[in-house]
């Protein structure tokens, strides 16, 4: 097994901490800065990914497409009000290319909504494409796969 | 129940509904003995879920727990997924193959084949001569409780009833003409989504067949700019009221959502900018301009072309407020890469996600939690009039739809609703 090169382990992680932190705080408008112009994020099954099937929650294949989401967020949609929380494991560097990093992260979305309970509201992992350049790491593409195949009510905000 | 309860949702008619009907557990346990096992047919899955001999899905009909089955001979079987033995969960899994067609409770070992016959009993004659079923115990008396199945263009739809007539007239010429306009050529599976709602199956049911809501409720369009009020657009009920079709087309002309927004009470904002356009883009693929298409088949599935996401919808209902809903999306069998990436842009709309849909869900769960402790009281569904019509114009905000949907369930739950004689007099 190859040394992990700490510094790549440390931009990973970062990123993703900082990016649990930006939607749980609600700072939604920061949240596309993460990722690169041409990027794809996807929010998909899990059930699907394990049988070839490629329809996802959210599919966003640019950075517009990302911005967009956040304004409908704003302004159009209506789902019940909620706190977010991420947890989010320790990426696990799966191979490095160049300037690309690919990692794996378990992650657990809690929720809160107006009730007060916390639930959890959305488990599974991150399976990511880095692009690193010049000391710092962005998301070239994010593919949320959830287990909690059974989205309670709605999903709104990114995961 | 108390009688009194019976008395006054008895008094529901298609424009005033107890809101008893979303809360009451005996309701929701007549409703699975009159509509779901009762004289309808059910949706169970597509065709092309279960391509091939042994394919088989984990559905649901109502509560109960249906699997979904291809034999060896192409034919499709559906079976209730209890054994006959100690009542356990035969199949486990949501999908699968089951190359060798035998279904074994993995309990005490029943095995059953794709029809649901029983096939195999460990131990039937004891050991050594000890135990064992009595020498009259026939496996064909034994076997799982199996649905009469018939699919139109590859839905597949399964009764409990015995009496019903044949799907094809349960559906009727209007749902089949717009059945035929989706299925117009094979299709496949592009995954799945299923949502989870606190409430009861039937404010999903109206929703889905609720045009009033479509432009008030879902602000993604008119946020954006992009409603126009050039839109042409048709509704078409069944016979019986329960299913509807409602359809709009690719715009013709400007934009113009002025007038619109002088009668909305939610501000309409239209200055803002997509900055990607790709999800909403629209390449038509059926012969007519229909960039929408909703249909709600009567009890457990809507069938939609919303731009080029197709999907259904199954309903489950898992308690008298617990419902889920299944979206199966599918595209057609010949799509290539690029089509497929397009639909999949396209499916940011609809589904638990869905920018021109999420609140759908929650909307039902508003409804549930504000009806809790209103029996005796009743909704309003007067838009567009008090009667059920068989086409309609739903641009031009109606209920009729949703006054169809009353209509055939008080027809079917009529008795189930009413006060049994020894209640009134108790």
């Amino acid at each position: 097994m190859s040394l992990v090169d700490p510094v790549l382990q440390g931009l990973v992680d970062s990123l993703n901490a900082a990016y649990g932190l930006c939607l749980d705080d609600g700072r939604l408008e920061e949240w596309p800065e993460f990722f690169v112009d041409d990027c794809l994020y996807q929010v998909i099954a899990r059930e699907n990914v394990d049988n070839g099937f490629p329809a996802a929650v959210m599919y966003c294949d640019s950075k517009g497409m990302l911005a967009d989401r956040v304004v409908a967020l704003r302004r159009a949609n209506v789902f019940p009000e909620h706190f977010s929380r991420h947890l989010i494991s320790r990426a696990v560097l799966t191979a490095v290319d160049a300037h690309v990093v690919t990692a794996e992260a378990s992650y657990a979305v809690l929720q809160t909504r107006n009730d007060g309970e916390t639930r959890i509201y959305n488990a599974g992992k991150y399976v990511d494409r880095f692009l690193v350049e010049d000391g710092a790491a962005m998301l070239m593409s994010r593919t949320c796969v959830y287990d909690t195949h059974r989205i309670a009510t709605l999903l709104a905000t990114p995961i | 129940m108390n009688s009194i309860g019976w008395v006054e949702a008895e008094r529901s008619t298609p424009t005033a509904i107890d809101y008893r009907v979303y809360h009451e557990p005996d309701v929701f346990a007549a409703e699975q003995r009159n509509v779901f096992k009762g004289r309808t047919w059910c949706y169970l899955g597509l065709d092309a879920e279960v391509p091939n001999a042994g394919d088989f899905r984990a559905t649901h009909v109502g509560e109960t727990p249906v699997v979904l089955v291809r034999g060896r001979e192409g034919q499709i079987h559906a079976w209730v997924n209890r054994c006959a033995h100690k009542g356990a969960t035969v199949c486990r899994s949501l999908r699968g193959n089951q190359a060798d067609g035998a279904f074994v409770c993995v309990y005490h070992q029943w095995a059953y084949d794709a029809e649901g016959k029983l096939v195999g009993v460990p131990f039937r004659r004891g050991m050594k001569g000890v135990g064992g079923y009595d020498k009259d115990f026939d496996p064909a008396n034994h076997s799982l409780e199996t649905l009469r199945v018939e699919s139109y263009k590859g839905m597949v739809f399964g009764t409990f009833s015995l009496e019903m007539e044949p799907l094809e007239d349960f559906l009727g010429p209007v749902m089949r003409k717009y059945i035929d306009r989706v299925f117009h050529r094979p299709v496949k599976v592009l995954g799945y989504a299923r949502q989870y709602m606190s409430g009861n199956w039937k404010l999903y049911s109206e929703n889905s067949r609720d045009s009033y809501h479509g432009a008030l409720l879902h602000l993604f369009y008119p946020t954006f700019g992009i409603y126009r009020q050039s839109q042409d657009s048709a509704g078409e009920l069944a016979e019986q009221g329960f299913h509807n079709v409602f359809t709009v087309s690719k715009p013709k002309g400007d934009i113009d959502y002025t007038s619109f927004g002088d009668e909305a009470n939610r501000e309409m904002q239209g200055a803002t900018k997509l900055q990607d356009e790709s999800l909403l883009q629209f390449r038509p693929e059926i012969a007519d301009d229909i960039g929408l298409h909703i249909q709600s088949l009567f009890p457990s599935v809507v069938l939609q072309q919303i731009q080029n996401t197709l999907a259904t919808r199954q309903i489950v209902t898992h308690s008298v407020d617990k419902t889920e809903l299944v979206w199966t999306y599918f595209g057609y069998a010949d799509d290539d890469e690029e089509t497929t990436r397009h639909r999949l842009r396209n499916l940011n709309l609809v589904g638990p996600s869905g920018l021109i849909s999420m609140e759908d869900g929650e909307a039902v769960e508003l409804c549930q939690q504000g009806t809790v402790g209103a029996e005796g009281k009743y909704n309003f569904i007067e838009m567009g009039g008090d009667d059920v019509r068989g086409y309609y114009a739903p641009m031009g905000m109606d209920e009729n739809a949703v006054r169809g949907f009353w209509k055939g369930y008080l027809e079917l739950m009529d008795d189930a609703l009413a006060p049994s004689t020894a209640e009134v007099l108790a």
